[in-house]
């Protein structure tokens, strides 16, 4: 058994499998749902995918605690999988079904699991960012241990309640984590032309608050780096700015080629696939073909069992679209 | 039916409000205020003074200036167990917290399937007579009701604004609770504490039985002295106070002019887009048959408020402006 990267001990191979599984599983699940939107079995025509991108909510999600919260953006698949969200509640919901997450009215935007602390993904650039702030500061004046981690772009950082969420956070040291999923575009607009300050180390430091600018690509990096912050969180040290570094490997959706961007970037960017990585590592550690076959055929069953419920279950009704507007009822309107 | 004035102890419009937090913070921990200057200051009308002495610094918040973070954080606060008072200092600066109030506030607890509630009050002040200017005098309410599931409050009397007050906290929905710079030393009779007034309920002011007077906010007791000049010339006028903006209480105005057969709409807000075209839109509509003379809008004109006190009482309509439109439509 050759050991050709000293991070990976035989005592992580355990939790490096867990980790590479997680990824594997919002992958597939994302590539069967593109799938599905180019058969137009989706109910909305909106979706954004995050392939490439995985190893961000798995290494984040992986240390968070059951009562902790997460608050996720348009491009949240993937936070929501790797939050424990179910797979049929996900297939459900862009189908437009009564078994999904929102009951066939979120679609692929809007994903949400209370009773897993996932507080809704966003589709307003930044607008769930004083949303998670908020749950942190109920933590904090309620005295609970509970931790945030509100994941959105780089394109957020540009967005004036950015500067707002954080420097309250900073101000209260609330037990908020702000991971900065940076892929390096938004939509077309390259990083270098939206910031000219790229360290969230630097960026954290006016706020007066911890940074980190970690590899995002490398999923026990930023599993130790979201380690090292939830616990700065829940100690009552304050809030994170944890920039992790990665790449979309497809178009901002659908109808986008990408064509902006350098395909040697992408050819670059590709090389460091966060599944890539992450299986080397475990075949270094002696992992052989058998278990990868056996974790792609248990994922590719999930999903299909997934759809199959999903298909199952009846669309979301007409009748039932004036319901929930208010959640307590209102007297004396007609 | 209430009255503006009434038996019992007078308070203020101001001491009402802060009456009905106070209440509301005692009885349910989870009632916090949050926003710029509500704590040491206590509120730019002083409505939340010595709030903070009495329940700390964990119950009332000042905050950096920083709107949109006020109401996020309370939304946030909202949907994990919070029930969250957000205050904004005028109604002008609601401009910045759009996204929150319309995009996330407003779709939380539909857009999620009904997993998530948002329970909080964002309270705001509005309106003329301070020569506050035209980034602080708006009238801007229509812009809110014309979001599915935001309820928007805009009480005129000290009894309501508490009554009001006290059943939007309790409420699970996001309540944009419009208040009035005029209002706050107006003086009026105490509901006593365990007072709520249901949202979504009109209340007749004054009961007539010629033409129907729909009003809310300070522009109630505009058309109140209109009603009693109209009185003097013979005209009986039915004086009905939204209360509730949003959802709006529709069967009480249709009750109303279907006795009157005449409807007049005023208010502060300017007049394009404003609440009384769609208020006369559902009227004309619904009942067009038993109208007895045309339905009638009467609002600022579209102008920029300038920050001139002589300038607003020229815009603004007055008693006598309400009485002349109300009179106009009973001869017509």
């Amino acid at each position: 058994m050759s050991v050709s990267n000293p991070r990976i001990g035989e005592e992580q191979t355990g939790l490096v499998s867990d980790l590479y599984r997680g990824m594997l599983r919002i992958r597939r699940a994302e590539e069967r749902i593109l799938e599905l939107l180019l058969k137009n079995r989706l109910s909305s025509t909106m979706c954004h995918v995050s392939i490439g991108q995985e190893a961000v909510p798995v290494g984040v999600c992986d240390v968070l605690g059951d009562d902790d919260y997460i608050t996720s953006t348009h491009r949240g698949h993937g936070h929501f999988l790797a939050r424990g969200g179910s797979m049929t509640a996900l297939m459900a919901e862009l189908m437009g079904r009564n078994a999904g997450a929102c009951r066939g009215r979120g679609s692929s935007m809007h994903l949400v699991d209370a009773s897993i602390g996932h507080l809704g993904s966003n589709a307003i650039v930044g607008g769930h960012i004083p949303i998670a702030t908020g749950a942190a500061l109920w933590s904090s004046l309620r005295d609970e241990p509970r931790v945030v981690a509100s994941f959105f772009g780089d394109g957020a950082t540009s967005e004036g309640i950015f500067h707002e969420s954080v420097n309250f956070a900073a101000v209260r040291r609330l037990p908020i984590v702000f991971v900065v999923e940076n892929n390096h575009w938004a939509m077309s607009l390259p990083w270098s032309r939206s910031t000219a300050q790229p360290s969230f180390e630097a960026r954290a430091d006016g706020y007066g608050i911890a940074g980190m600018d970690v590899d995002g690509q490398d999923v026990q990096a930023v599993r130790s780096a979201a380690q090292e912050a939830v616990k700065r969180a829940r100690r009552g040290d304050g809030p994170t700015l944890l920039g992790l570094a990665t790449y979309r490997f497809l178009g901002h959706s659908r109808a986008d080629p990408s064509a902006y961007r350098d395909k040697d970037e992408e050819e670059r960017w590709r090389s460091r696939d966060p599944l890539l990585l992450t299986r080397t590592q475990l075949e270094n550690q002696g992992i052989g073909e058998g278990w990868f076959d056996a974790v792609e055929s248990d994922i590719a069953a999930e999903i299909d069992k997934a759809c199959r419920l999903a298909q199952e279950s009846p669309p979301a009704s007409i009748e039932e679209v004036f319901s929930d507007i208010y959640a307590s009822p209102v007297g004396g309107a007609e | 039916m209430s009255t503006a004035t009434g038996e019992g102890t007078l308070l203020t419009y101001r001491d009402a409000l802060r009456q009905a937090l106070a209440d509301e913070m005692e009885r349910d921990e989870r009632v916090i205020l949050l926003g710029e200057d509500v704590g040491r200051y206590g509120g730019a009308y002083a409505v939340s003074r010595g709030l903070l002495e009495r329940f700390g610094e964990h119950r009332v918040i000042d905050t950096p200036m920083s709107e949109a973070l006020i109401v996020g954080a309370a939304l946030g606060a909202a949907v994990v167990g919070g029930c969250p008072i957000a205050e904004i200092m005028y109604m002008d600066f609601a401009t910045l917290v759009m996204d929150q109030l319309v995009n996330q506030a407003a779709k939380m607890h539909y857009m999620f399937g009904g997993q998530l509630d948002a329970p909080l009050v964002v309270r705001v002040q509005q309106g003329t007579g301070r020569g506050a200017g035209s980034q602080h005098s708006q009238s801007l309410e229509s812009w809110f009701t014309h979001v599915p599931g935001l309820k928007v409050v805009a009480p005129s009397t000290p009894g309501d604004a508490k009554g009001l007050l006290k059943a939007s906290i309790r409420d699970r929905d996001p309540v944009l609770f419009i208040e009035h710079k005029q209002l706050y030393a107006r003086k009026g009779s105490d509901p006593g504490p365990d007072h709520l007034v249901p949202l979504a309920k009109a209340d007749v002011k004054r009961s007539g039985s010629d033409v129907t007077i729909v009003v809310w906010s300070n522009m109630v007791h505009t058309a109140l002295e209109a009603a009693e000049s109209l009185a003097a010339q013979g005209v009986d006028a039915e004086i009905i106070d939204l209360r509730t903006l949003a959802p709006l209480d529709m069967a009480t105005v249709f009750g109303s002019v279907r006795r009157t057969g005449r409807l007049l709409v005023a208010h502060e807000a300017v007049a394009t887009g404003g609440l009384g075209a769609e208020i006369t839109a559902r009227v004309a509509s619904e009942l067009y048959s038993q109208l007895r003379a045309p339905v009638k809008r009467l609002a600022t004109p579209d102008v920029v408020l300038p920050a001139n006190t002589a300038l607003e009482r020229e815009l603004v309509p007055n008693a006598e402006d309400v009485a002349a439109a109300a009179a106009a439509l009973v001869r017509s």
